[in-house]
Formats: structure tokens, sequence, C-alpha cells
């Protein structure tokens, strides 16, 4: 992972401090709040139903065990003792005080972390593929194109008031776990035909209340112009993105409004302007980045040891074995997931035990490392196969091992109403009662890959739209209602999903997905085929027939 | 109807009362029945920045017995916090 | 409003002439864009300094032709959140290399001055006077800068590649910019 250097040390403090100083200006009263309120949310604080919310970057979802300690540290010194990770690898602090504000950021600095840029009309959190840098079917590790990306884009003096907020993501592996077609810039790294590596970039995908996938608008940009041409982009997006209305103001709308070939046009005629300048990227600079990113030293491990053999005769273990752990393109490691979706539980939460159980964890076995994932579940990165079991027995007593990721009941939810301020319905609530009628994890396991996303609005923070169910809460006469889609998809294939009829109330989410759930089952053509390849071969009138027939 | 907003400080949740100031429990909180007596409300709420933020006027029903609820569910969540538990400890058994 | 000008507050010499009030001879003088492109020949040889204030949503590229007869763009923040006046002073600056006095005017708050300091802007037209009093104090909060930019400061990258953590080669300084 990337170490922080003196610079990248001392912009953070020097951040707090500034920080520190504009809170007592606004405790003073000698900042408005109207005033006040970009400048806090440039570092990552709402004001939400109750509380303050504090949202901080966790920079393409890559975090040490210094830093998840002092993460559970913030969580019980300054909130109620838990953090919610987010679809954006990111990690939010619900009940946090603003006087208290200054103090837990710098605690939070002393270990480099910081939630500048995680919310506002800048370039937020740049994401990517959980699995990077140890993933098989990765080409090479984007987290240094995106830290490239991160420091040019952190405070950068033209881009800090745009029309909106900016979301890039890069992958690097033939499947896309970073969801880059829903982004407002989607990078993926590839080879081309003479076999260089460079970037396919795709603009103006976005979802919320105009969901679009992103279109490519450079199939292939060299490595050097990654800078020049990502600045040539948010220059367009800034001189002509809408002012005038915050829901047209997304570059997805600028994109659809002159068509992806017009907006290619403005951006190659203002890139071909400074794209020799000093942003080209010199080789020696990206150098000096990847070598500040730590790999660990691994052992030479053979694949299957008799100790991982041996328990696989525990079934419990054979199961979490069989979900939770993936190839790992060192031989004899694993990818480890731990699920943050137990049976009734909040999805995307820990609470402070965890967080020190989960940090002791990675030091013991996967060199200090943890990963953030978009689905709301942490990742260890670097486990040795034969300490699978050992670790297995710690993740199930800390309750992080419930076999169940990417299942039905691997629920992507967003806080909802019970928390935030922009909400039409709760979210948290419907997540759990669905996680409780899937409990059964022979069912589950049979139901195979099936991803349910909920937002409880429009402004989808749980992604409904790209969820094979999406679930996404409405207003109506002063109930909470649902509309439910099916279809969606996040990866390489993205597609927005179907809404299959009119929004369900409040008490029939759970019946509803249970009904759609049982379509497939009666529909599916083998157990082997997926829930998505069932609704693409059937389209979604079967299920909307069943789960309307009686409503 | 009442107005309420955040306490700056922490963003606890406060009512205007009819005394001027802010209290934490909806039952203080100073009812206007038409929409102008809440506008008046809401002004005289709003004039101090240093104390609450984001002031609006929520709806409230009156109880048979007088009491003060809240008028919607956003006001309930409120009022009274999240409908969900906080999972605040985990007992980690090894 | 004050006038930052240097790091300080300083008088401004320039007069506001407002649509279509006569313009003093011999005085310095700022021009709505409208009014300096109608008489552009006759105001661009004028011998006092003649300045305009430029809209946000017009292209830089129409003031080309009179750049170097102008001796201050005025560019607009109709609001602090409304950031297009920085890609024009970028522009204004890299591109066209306007040599002369490029002001901020609008609503213009403490937070933005470091932003619009590297951004190119020589003079800030300041809503209160206790942030144009902390000038130096706000763009002095920060040392390390990751991108390139107008007030000349070695990014982050080029200062480690030349093996300086600590001072860094400068081509300006805060110092400089508030002296």
């Amino acid at each position: 992972m990337y170490l922080y250097d003196e610079l990248d040390r001392t912009l953070v403090t020097e951040r707090v401090a500034e920080f520190r100083d504009q809170v007592g200006r606004r405790l003073s009263g000698e900042l408005t709040e109207e005033e006040f309120r970009p400048l806090r949310l440039m570092n990552g604080i709402y004001l939400q139903l109750h509380a303050y919310m504090l949202r901080i970057a966790i920079p393409y979802g890559t975090l040490s065990s210094v830093q998840m300690r002092m993460l559970a540290q913030v969580a019980r010194r300054y909130d109620r003792n838990f953090g919610h990770f987010t679809t954006r690898q990111n990690i939010q602090f619900h009940w946090i005080k603003l006087e208290e504000l200054p103090d837990a950021m710098a605690d939070l600095a002393s270990v480099g972390l910081h939630g500048m840029q995680t919310s506002g009309n800048c370039v937020r959190n740049i994401t990517t593929d959980q699995w990077a840098g140890v993933a098989p079917d990765e080409i090479e590790d984007p987290r240094i194109w995106a830290e490239v990306l991160r420091q040019h884009l952190t405070m950068h003096p033209e881009f800090s008031f745009l029309p909106r907020k900016f979301k890039i993501a890069l992958t690097a592996a033939t499947h896309d776990r970073a969801a880059v077609k829903v982004h407002d810039i989607g990078l993926r790294l590839h080879r081309d035909g003479a076999g260089e590596t460079g970037f396919e970039v795709m603009v103006g995908g976005g979802l919320g209340r105009t969901p679009f996938t992103a279109k490519t608008i450079k199939p292939f940009l060299p490595k050097r112009d990654l800078l020049s041409y990502v600045e040539a982009i948010l220059r367009v997006y800034n001189s002509y993105g809408r002012r005038d209305n915050i829901y047209k103001a997304r570059i997805k709308i600028l994109v659809h409004d002159l068509g992806a070939e017009a907006f290619a046009k403005e951006v190659e005629a203002e890139w071909r302007q400074i794209k020799d300048g000093p942003l080209a990227l010199d080789p020696a600079a990206v150098d000096d980045i990847a070598a500040r990113f730590r790999y660990p030293a691994y052992e030479r491990l053979a694949d299957s040891p008799p100790a991982l053999a041996a328990a696989r005769s525990d079934r419990l273990f054979g199961a979490w074995l069989a979900n939770s752990v993936a190839n790992h393109k060192v031989d004899g490691y694993a990818i480890v997931t731990l699920s943050l979706k137990p049976e009734g539980g909040t999805p995307g939460d820990a609470t402070a035990e965890q967080m020190d159980a989960i940090a002791e964890l990675a030091d013991r076995y996967s060199f200090g490392e943890i990963r953030v994932g978009h689905e709301q579940n942490l990742v260890l990165p670097h486990v040795a196969q034969r300490d699978l079991p050992r670790l297995w027995r710690a993740l199930d007593a800390a309750g992080l091992a419930t076999p169940n990721v990417g299942l039905v009941s691997d629920i992507i939810s967003c806080p909802g109403l019970d928390y935030c301020s922009l909400a039409n319905t709760r979210s948290i609530p419907v997540a759990q009662e669905i996680s409780r009628r899937f409990r059964d994890r022979d069912l589950a396991r049979d139901l195979g890959p099936l991803h349910i996303n909920i937002s409880g609005c429009i402004n989808a923070c749980g992604h409904h739209h790209v969820g094979n169910i999406g679930i996404l809460g409405v207003e109506k006469n002063n109930e909470e209602f649902y509309q439910i889609t099916i279809g969606g998809r996040a990866d390489e294939n993205a597609a927005i999903g179907t809404l299959i009829g009119p929004a369900v109330p409040y008490a029939d989410v759970a019946d509803v997905v249970e009904d759609i759930v049982a379509a497939y089952l009666e529909l599916r053509e083998d157990p082997q085929e997926t829930f998505l390849q069932t609704v693409d071969r059937t389209g979604i009138e079967p299920f909307k027939e069943r789960v309307y027939a009686t409503r | 109807m009442v107005v309420t907003a955040n306490r700056l400080t922490d963003g606890a949740v406060v009512y205007w009362r009819a005394d001027g100031g802010w209290t934490m429990r909806l039952g203080g909180a100073a009812v206007a029945i038409s929409a102008a007596a809440a506008r008046e409300l809401l002004a005289a709420a709003s004039v101090d920045q240093t104390r609450a933020v984001g002031a609006y006027i929520a709806p409230v029903k009156i109880a048979a017995d007088g009491e003060l609820q809240p008028g919607n569910l956003r006001e309930a969540i409120r009022s009274t916090g999240p409908t969900v538990e906080t999972r605040s400890e985990t007992r980690i058994a090894c | 409003m004050p006038l930052v000008k240097r790091g300080r507050v300083v008088e401004d010499p320039y007069l506001r002439v407002v649509d279509d009030a006569p313009i003093p001879d011999g005085a310095a003088v700022i021009v709505p864009a409208a009014r300096f492109l109608a008489d552009a020949a006759e105001l661009s040889r004028r011998s006092a300094p003649t300045g305009l204030i430029w809209p946000n949503d017009r292209k830089i590229a129409e003031l080309a032709p009179w750049l170097d007869r102008l001796a201050l763009i005025a560019l607009t923040f109709p609001n602090f959140r409304d950031g297009r006046a920085y890609t024009q002073a970028r522009q204004l600056r890299e591109r066209y290399g306007f040599r002369g006095e490029l002001r901020a005017t609008g609503e213009i708050l403490r937070d933005q001055f470091l932003f619009l300091t590297r951004a190119g802007f020589d003079s800030l037209e300041v809503k209160k006077a206790a942030d144009a009093a902390a000038y130096a104090e706000a763009v002095g909060r920060y040392s390390v800068f990751y991108q390139p930019s107008a007030n000349g400061f070695a990014p982050a990258q080029r200062r480690r590649l030349l093996g300086s953590t600590a001072g860094g080669e400068r081509t300006a300084t805060t110092a400089d910019l508030a002296s």
C-alpha cells in the first residue's frame, strides 16, 4: 500500500489546521452557515437528521491495520462505537459533534486519514477494484494510477468549485469490480494490439435521478497522457456543465446533451493544447509514486496445503471457503472477503470492537493490509492458504464470516431515512428483513449470485439502478413505498435495471423479493443459470406477473 | 406546525420555544396553527445562526390529551432516533 | 469592498465605469465587456490604463485580439460556488500569456484566496474586510501543492524528484505574493 511521505503528511496536517480555524469562525458566528457549508462539505462533513456525519476517504479502498485501529478509536471516542462502510470505499461516522471534529480529524491525520473532498462539488474519492494488486485477472495494479490522479486532483486550484460532484473509478482486470461504467470518468487499463498498456476513457456514467452508463470517448490513451486528458475533461465540464439546476449539473447530462462525439471533440481540442505541457507524465515521477507502494514479501508457498485439505471436512468452514475465499495471483495465497452483512444486520456497519479485531487479524494474516469494496464488505488481500482455518475461526467469532458474499443476503444499502436528511424512506430495516427471510444458507447458496441494492431516495447512494434486484424508496401520501427494478448490473456489462410495476408499500417489500426469487427458481433452466441469466432470457414479464398477481 | 432545526455544536434535533430559544423536547415546542404564524416563528428562529442551523417548519400532531407528537415518519425519526438498533457492542467470543 | 493586491489592502486606482457613463480622459477605468467590445478600437488606444469586466460564461478567445492593450481583466464569481472563472484565469495566464492585472470580483471569501492566487489572480475584490485583513494568513496555510500552477510553486512531485521534501525549489513563495 502507498506510504505517505512528509509532503503528503504536511498537506493533511495543514488541512486540519485550516479546518480548525473554519470551525472556530463558524462557532463564533463570523462565518454564516451558508458560507461554512461548502467548506465543511469539502472536508466530508454533512448535517444529517440527528447529528453531523463525517465521511472519511479510504483512497482506492486500501487501509492499513494502523489506520483501522484509529477508525475504531474515533468510533469509540467521538461516535457511538461503530462506523459504516460505503459504496464508494469510504467510511462514515453518523454521530459526530461539530465542536469535536477538529480533534477527530487531527487524530485521523496522524495516520494519514482525512475527509478531504469526500463531499462537495469537487473530485471525490477515486475508487478501484478491492482486489487490486492481487487479482489473477489483472494486468497491473490500478492503484498506482489512482494515486497519481488523487494527488493531482487534491485541492486543484481550477477544479475545486465544479458544477457538481465528480467521481472517478479505475479497473485493470477482465472482470470489472469497480463499476467504472457508472462513474463520471471510468478508466479501464488494457493492452492494445501492440501489447502497450493504456486507458480506455469513458465519461458520463452515473446513477441518481437520470442514470446513464458511460460512453467511451477515447478507446486507448497512453499512460503518459492520463493527467492532461483528465484535466481536459474537467476543464470542459467546469466551463460548460450546467449551474442553474442541481439535478442537471452532472457531467452525464452535458455528455448526453452534446452527444458523446461532440463532447469528445471539445475534450480533444482542449487536450491538444496541453498534452505536451507540464502534465505529460514523466516516467520517473510515476516510478517514484509506484515505489512508495509496498507489496508484501510473500513466502514461496504451494497451493492447497495439507492444513487446508484437512479443514475442509468441517462443513461450516467448507461453506465459508467456497463462498468468501478467492484465488490470489500468488501461489499459496488467497483473497478473503469479510462479510459485513450478518443476518438481520445493518449492511456495511462494523463496531469498534470488530474494527480492532480486523486490524489484529490483518496484522497476523494479511501483512497489515485491508481493503474496502463498493459492495460494503471488507477484504484481507494477502492471506496464506495455510492460515485460512485459523482466520476463519477468528472471523466467525467476530461475526465477520457469514458465507453470503455475492449472494441474496449480501445486500447493499444506503443508510436511508433512519440517518440521512435526503432520504424519502428507510432502507436499513428493509435490508434487515430481507436478510432474515433468506437466512437459510443452503437456499442462499442455491440461488447463486444475486445482488440486491437498496436506496432510500433517488440520489441512489445504494446503487439500486445497477442491482440485480433494485429497490428504491419513494414517498407516497406520507407513507413509505418502494419501486422494484430487476436486471441491473454494475460490472463490465453494466446495465440499468427495469422497473417491474407500481411501487409497493414498506410491509410488502420482503414478500416481493421472495416472490421474485420464487419466480426465478421456477423459471431457471437449470441450477447453474444465474438470476441475471434467467432475466436476460425471459425478460421481466414473468416476474412482473408473479409479483403483481395479488397486488 | 412547529419549527425545528439542528443544534450547531453537535447536530442534535431542537425545537423552537414560544419564549424564544431552543429545546430538545418536542413537547416544549411552540405550535403554530396558521401558515402565517408558522412563518413568523421560522423568521424568529432563524435570526441567530450561532445556536441552531437549518430551521424549517415541520408538521406536528396533537393527541387527545394535548401531547405533541411528530407529524410524519421523518419527524418521528428525528424526535426519537433511528428505528433500527445500532450494534454498538459485539461480544467477540474467542 | 476592500481590494487586496499583493497581499495588502490597497486603494483601487481604477474607476468603475457603469454602462453608458462617459469615460474620463486620462483615468484608469474598468468598463463592462459589452461596452468595451462595442468601442474596442477606440478604447484600446487610450493612453491611460483600460480594463474590463468579463462575464464567466463567455469564451476568453473572444478577448484575444485585445489582450496586449488591456491593463486589467476582471473575472466574475457570481457566487463563490461558481468556479468557471478559475478556468478563464488559467487560460488567460497560461494559454494566452496575459501579463496584465487579473482581478477576481463577485463573491470572494477568504477560503478561496489560495485557489485564486494559484489560478493566476493577482488582485481580489474581497467581500469582507476581516477576510481582506487575513490574506497573508489564509494563503500561508499550505506549503504543499500537488499541481503546477500559475504562481510558480514547484509541485510536490517535482520536489520529490529533486530530493527535497523540506523546502523545495520555488520560483515564487507565499512571501513574495504577500509583499
